[in-house]
């Protein structure tokens, strides 16, 4: 795979970085990454994995922009309040960059259809703002060997981790790596909407930016992703730390995969 | 026992697992994790991972939102 002079152009900041380069910049363009979710967190999440020549991006999301959205979700303006996010995020997408593929798809993800959209794409990020959808995401990811980048806010409060449990099925538990459910066991009671409790907006632009992030390091093989590990954000305090997770021997969705 | 939990030094009833403190805590295991010295503990796993004077205890509250 060759890039054109435009390409070159294009990704001039990343081809001069040690840790992606030329090689790192293939493996971009070669890339399929599915976001589920295209809102607060899948917005900048998108805007950065197409900037930085991601090949085809999935943008999986069944609903339509609200002026209540755009104090957060950077993907859209006042012109797409109404229409299909999916529609908008990928026309916004394809100006932005179009050297790239977009698949829009205007639906919802359940655990009927998980398996099956998940399998087309080599990366899966989740950025959805409910937890049964979480966990379908996830089981499909740990069924199909993909890894998970997931990331989640609510009020001040930012959490990223990467999920690898897919990449190491069926290996000594010593070995594998945890899935999203041996951290969340199940659907938290009472659990806490952004529309009830509020999410300040900038929130969603460092974890969203946080989770482009690691999948960028995942795709081109640079430094150390979050595999194993959740990172926390107290955005009031300013503070965040890096905690590492290990696999539930007793995880309903990963240990006996 | 003398514990540091969410960055404090706090005397807890003195428990000798992860099950015990989220009892003697008052912990709902369904909306937070407890996290032992940097390491998250899987649920599954209380009742026979260890809580010694001095260790180093951070609730992590799961959040959902997109």
């Amino acid at each position: 795979m060759s890039f054109s002079e435009q390409e070159v152009e294009r990704y001039a900041r990343h081809l001069v970085l040690r840790e992606i380069g030329g090689s790192g910049q293939q493996r971009l363009k070669a890339a399929r990454v599915l976001i589920v979710g295209v809102g607060g967190l899948g917005s900048p999440a998108a805007l950065y994995l197409a900037a930085a020549g991601v090949g085809t991006l999935g943008l999986l999301d069944p609903d339509t922009v609200a002026l209540s959205n755009l104090q957060r979700q950077v993907m859209y303006d006042m012109a797409d309040v109404g229409r299909g996010k999916a529609l908008s995020a990928g026309l916004r997408l394809s100006g932005l960059n179009p050297e790239i593929e977009i698949d829009p798809l205007p639906m919802a993800l359940d655990a009927a259809n998980a398996a099956e959209l998940v399998a087309g794409y080599d990366v899966v990020l989740d950025g959805t703002d409910d937890f049964a959808t979480r966990f379908a995401v996830n089981a499909a990811c740990v069924a199909k060997g993909k890894p998970l980048v997931s990331g989640a806010i609510g009020r001040w409060s930012g959490q990223v981790g990467v999920f690898g449990a897919g990449l190491t099925r069926g290996k000594p538990l010593a070995e594998r790596q945890p899935c999203y459910q041996c951290l969340v066991n199940e659907t938290p009671p009472d659990a806490e909407a952004c529309s009830l409790v509020g999410v300040v907006g900038a929130l969603a632009g460092v974890v969203g930016s946080m989770m482009a992030l690691e999948a960028i390091k995942l795709i081109a093989g640079a430094g150390e992703p979050l595999n194993g590990r959740l990172w926390v954000y107290d955005a009031l305090d300013g503070e965040s730390r890096t905690v590492r997770l290990s696999a539930d021997p007793a995880c309903r969705v990963c240990a006996a995969a | 026992m003398k514990l540091w939990v969410n960055g404090e030094e706090r005397a807890v009833q003195a428990v000798s697992d992860v099950a015990g403190l989220v009892a003697a805590l008052g912990l709902d295991s369904r909306k937070v994790a407890v996290e032992r010295n940097f390491e998250i503990v899987p649920r599954s796993t209380y009742g026979r991972t260890p809580v010694a004077e001095g260790d180093r205890i951070e609730i992590v509250h799961f959040i959902g939102g997109g």
